[in-house]
């Protein structure tokens, strides 16, 4: 399997285009051939990553790295930061206002989503600087 | 079943790839909460959703989701419609509510994401 990697630029309140970072993503991904099983995680992972940027940050970059390993995400945005990163990994728990939820999102499950579709996952926030959440999805060793 | 069938008797209109009628449709999954339909559904299944916006189907996309009901009449705009062309995820739009669709669905045969059986 080749190896690839590369950045996704995000746009804060972005709304139109928000998951095509992830879409595209995931079509490089189909691209190397692997699982879609494998993809699907990924694609969940990144997309509720890019949606947190989109919803809470004024901008950020997605980094990928895919090794015949692992695949490795993160994602880093200039936002509020994360006060509580206990209390955000907490299903149900969202700051997020009506207008966003009004969308479908800001149900208190980006970060468990994440966790959930990831074999690693680590979250770094300063307050008023911004998140950085990187997480990698293992890939099966090739026999 | 068939999307032509769960159109038949969920009397919907086909709104994007209607070449696509001929899918096999196993299971769904019903919400307007997207990070519930990333958590829980599973690939291959069936959307139903009373949201209308550019991320149902973003979330389609990334989750695997086969094909998508709008309830109760509601309509997407022609950019949520052009990126399920694109995407080639089917659109199908019914007067029925939430209760409705899936009793009907369910009634039927279709089974849920959840694996659980009645």
């Amino acid at each position: 399997m080749n190896s690839a990697e590369g950045v996704f630029f995000l746009t804060g309140k972005d709304f139109k285009n928000a998951g095509a970072a992830s879409s595209n993503l995931k079509g490089i991904l189909e691209g190397l051939g692997i699982p879609a099983a494998i993809i699907r995680r990924v694609a969940i992972a990144a997309f509720e990553s890019e949606m947190n940027t989109i919803i809470y940050a004024v901008a950020g970059m997605m980094n990928y790295s895919i090794t015949p390993e692992m695949i490795k995400i993160r994602v880093q945005d200039m936002g509020p930061g994360i006060e509580n990163i206990e209390l955000a990994m907490t299903e149900g728990y969202s700051t997020a206002p009506d207008y966003i939820r009004e969308m479908g999102f800001g149900s208190g499950m980006g970060l468990p989503n994440i966790k959930r579709n990831s074999d690693t996952l680590t979250v770094n926030s300063v307050a008023g600087e911004g998140t950085t959440v990187e997480f990698t999805i293992n890939l099966a060793p090739a026999n | 079943m068939l999307l032509s069938d769960i159109r038949d008797l969920l009397k919907a209109v086909v709104l994007a790839r209607r070449e696509d009628l001929g899918m096999e449709i196993e299971r769904a999954y019903c919400a307007d909460l997207m990070s519930d339909v990333l958590a829980f559904s599973i690939s291959n299944s069936l959307l139903i959703t009373g949201l209308t916006n550019t991320q149902v189907i973003r979330t389609a996309e990334v989750a695997a989701i086969k094909a998508i009901v709008f309830i109760q009449n509601k309509r997407p705009d022609i950019q949520t419609i052009a990126l399920a062309e694109e995407k080639k995820i089917p659109l199908l739009a019914t007067g029925f509510s939430m209760f409705d669709v899936c009793g009907l669905l369910s009634e039927k045969g279709l089974r849920s994401c959840s694996g659980l059986e009645f």
